[in-house]
């Protein structure tokens, strides 16, 4: 089974003279454990592409599949439920809501989505929370947590829907390489565990070794630097 | 919601400089109201009192009490219309009185009167009155004799009553002969002959409306009757007392709206990056505006509890010529009025909700 199947994806922002093309002709698919790394130097189109495959952001032409789901057509609102249920982020700027304890910044996901609700909600939570080592840390605000801690906190949150499939954005450009590897390690067994796919965009290269697989991408052109264009 | 409320609960203070500012101004409306309150009732508590469905002006006198005669004869044609249940005579007249004791003469407002009403007993006996409780800061107390007018005429007081006042003169309840004795004594030009009263007071079957119709037809054009409404508001003064108080009121209130507004749409400014992350998350739009008309509604709700104590705290201070009237349903009206200034404040915040763009939690280096 594929995670996330992208098929001859283009994405071009502007019309006529303003027109810039953010990611040409991307076909990349996602088996369903895999972690992918995805390099590429700003301005090269990854975080497009990342938004595409978290349906952020809809494709000017190809199709994208997740979990088997066609999402390049759907509306806004199904984007908005597609978001709720099958995806998780973490992204760059850390983005816990500031006045919420760590365990309820988890509890969010299901707040919006009235997935689960209370006890079950909390027990998920505690459950994440312990296996991300922070058991001891959920009722602090997220300015007494540290940046690896609160990095941490973020990779719970991703992973409190369920998802087929997380996305990650930069996981480790705000820590140091010791706390960036723990991450990185927490990270990989997190999603290793529950077989979901990953897909972590990242210009570090000190991070790859975790993944299974690295693609690159320069000037919205993919190139899969394994040399094969196939998920493996 | 849930994550609107949990912030007013977890930093309180974030919200307080805007619940500050709507705690002013509910006292603000609340003293206003209690204002135009006090002093409309001021002004027409006398009439308002009446327990009538019309009044009945002879037609010539422009809705005025004092250019007002309805003659016996006429009178008994407005008994005999079909649906009069009641009919009673009325009549005012703005006089001085002598207060024993006191240097300064109390304005008053002589009322002649035939029936109860509310909160007014049965006529008393010839050269008595009952005295409203606005002539206590006169000086006026119960078993005085009070000397009307020019001629002097004695007036025993024999009870208080309330809000029962004309023009903001204090009410002087007496019954409508002696009314007539004093009245024509103190004032030669006023003078009112025997039988004959100002205004009637009318109760019966049927709408006002109708009923007012059925007593002009009656009497062939010799009256203007009104419903109590419409002569409570031709009493000189009124409606544009009113009018103007009611101004100031709408007024505030759209300043309320403002002030909500312009608070609700920086915290919207200011919360754009948390709006991404959680419409990524899968927040829709309606989640988060629904959050924000919450946080406005409850932060007016604690406005309008600390403003109305406040109000009442206040009114117990003031001085008694302030003629300060706090009512329920005038709270109510501030309540609901603000609440709605509430919503239509956050109203201001929707379409920036609506436009943060869930893509915009990715980071836009790309």
């Amino acid at each position: 089974m594929t995670a996330l199947e992208l098929r001859d994806v283009g994405k071009i922002y502007g019309s006529d003279e303003n027109r810039v093309v953010a990611l040409e002709h991307a076909t990349l698919s996602v088996a369903d454990d895999e972690m992918l790394a995805l390099l590429g130097p700003s301005g090269s189109g990854k975080t497009t592409l990342l938004s595409i495959a978290g349906g952020l952001l809809s494709p000017t032409s190809g199709r994208v599949e997740v979990g088997g789901q066609d999402i390049s057509a759907f509306n806004a609102s199904q984007l908005n439920r597609f978001r709720r249920e099958s995806v998780g982020f973490v992204f760059q700027q850390v983005n816990l809501v500031p006045f919420l304890t760590a365990r309820e910044n988890l509890m969010v996901v299901d707040e919006i989505s009235g997935a689960r609700s209370g006890r079950a909600s909390a027990g998920r939570a505690d459950q994440l929370l312990g296996e991300l080592g922070l058991a001891e840390r959920g009722e602090n605000m997220p300015n007494e947590l540290s940046g690896g801690e609160r990095q941490r906190v973020a990779v719970g949150r991703a992973l409190m829907n369920e998802p087929r499939l997380v996305l990650i954005d930069e996981p480790t450009s705000a820590l140091d390489t010791q706390l960036g590897n723990q991450v990185m390690e927490l990270i990989r067994q997190e999603i290793k565990e529950r077989g979901t796919a990953a897909v972590i965009v990242t210009h570090d290269t000190r991070m790859i070794h975790y993944c299974d697989r690295t693609v690159s991408i320069v000037d919205g052109v993919l190139r899969d630097d394994a040399g094969a264009s196939a998920a493996h | 919601m849930k994550l609107a409320l949990r912030e007013l609960r977890r930093r309180p203070s974030r919200f307080a400089v805007a619940a500050g500012v709507l705690t002013l101004i509910v006292v603000l409306l609340s003293f206003l109201g209690g204002l135009l309150d006090g002093l409309f009732l001021g002004s027409t508590g006398a009439l308002s009192a009446q327990r009538a469905d019309v009044f009945v002006y002879s037609a010539n006198s422009r809705d005025s009490f004092l250019r007002s005669r309805i003659e016996p004869d006429v009178r008994a044609e407005v008994a005999a219309v079909e649906g009069v249940d009641t009919v009673g005579g009325l009549g005012i007249g703005l006089l001085t009185a002598a207060v024993p004791g006191q240097q300064d003469p109390a304005d008053v407002a002589l009322i002649g009167f035939e029936q109860p009403a509310t909160g007014i007993p049965a006529p008393p006996p010839d050269g008595q009155a009952f005295a409203d409780r606005r002539l206590e800061t006169a000086g006026v107390r119960v078993g005085q004799t009070l000397e009307i007018g020019r001629s002097r005429t004695p007036i025993r007081v024999v009870g208080w009553v309330r809000d029962s006042n004309y023009l903001l003169q204090g009410g002087l309840w007496v019954n409508a002969d002696t009314w007539r004795a004093t009245v024509s004594a103190a004032r030669p030009d006023l003078r009112v002959a025997d039988g004959v009263m100002q205004v009637l007071v009318v109760s019966g079957s049927g709408t006002p409306a109708s009923l007012a119709e059925r007593i002009d037809a009656a009497t062939a054009g010799a009256t203007r009757s009104l419903s109590r409404d419409d002569a409570i508001l031709s009493i000189p003064g009124t409606k544009e007392q009113r009018s103007t108080f009611l101004q100031i009121i709408f007024t505030t209130l759209a300043v309320a709206a403002m002030v909500i507004g312009l608070f609700f749409s920086l915290l919207t400014l200011e919360r754009t990056g948390l709006y991404g992350v959680l419409k990524a998350l899968g927040s829709s739009s309606r989640q988060l505006f629904g959050g924000v008309v919450a946080q406005a509604v409850l932060v007016t709700v604690v406005a309008l509890v600390i403003g109305e104590i406040l109000t009442i705290g206040l009114t117990a201070i003031a001085p008694s010529s302030i003629p300060i009237e706090l009512t329920a349903s005038r709270s109510a009206f501030v309540a609901v009025g603000m609440l709605a200034a509430s919503v239509a404040g956050s109203v201001v915040s929707l379409r920036r909700v609506v436009r943060i763009d869930p893509a915009s939690a990715i980071g836009t280096s790309s």
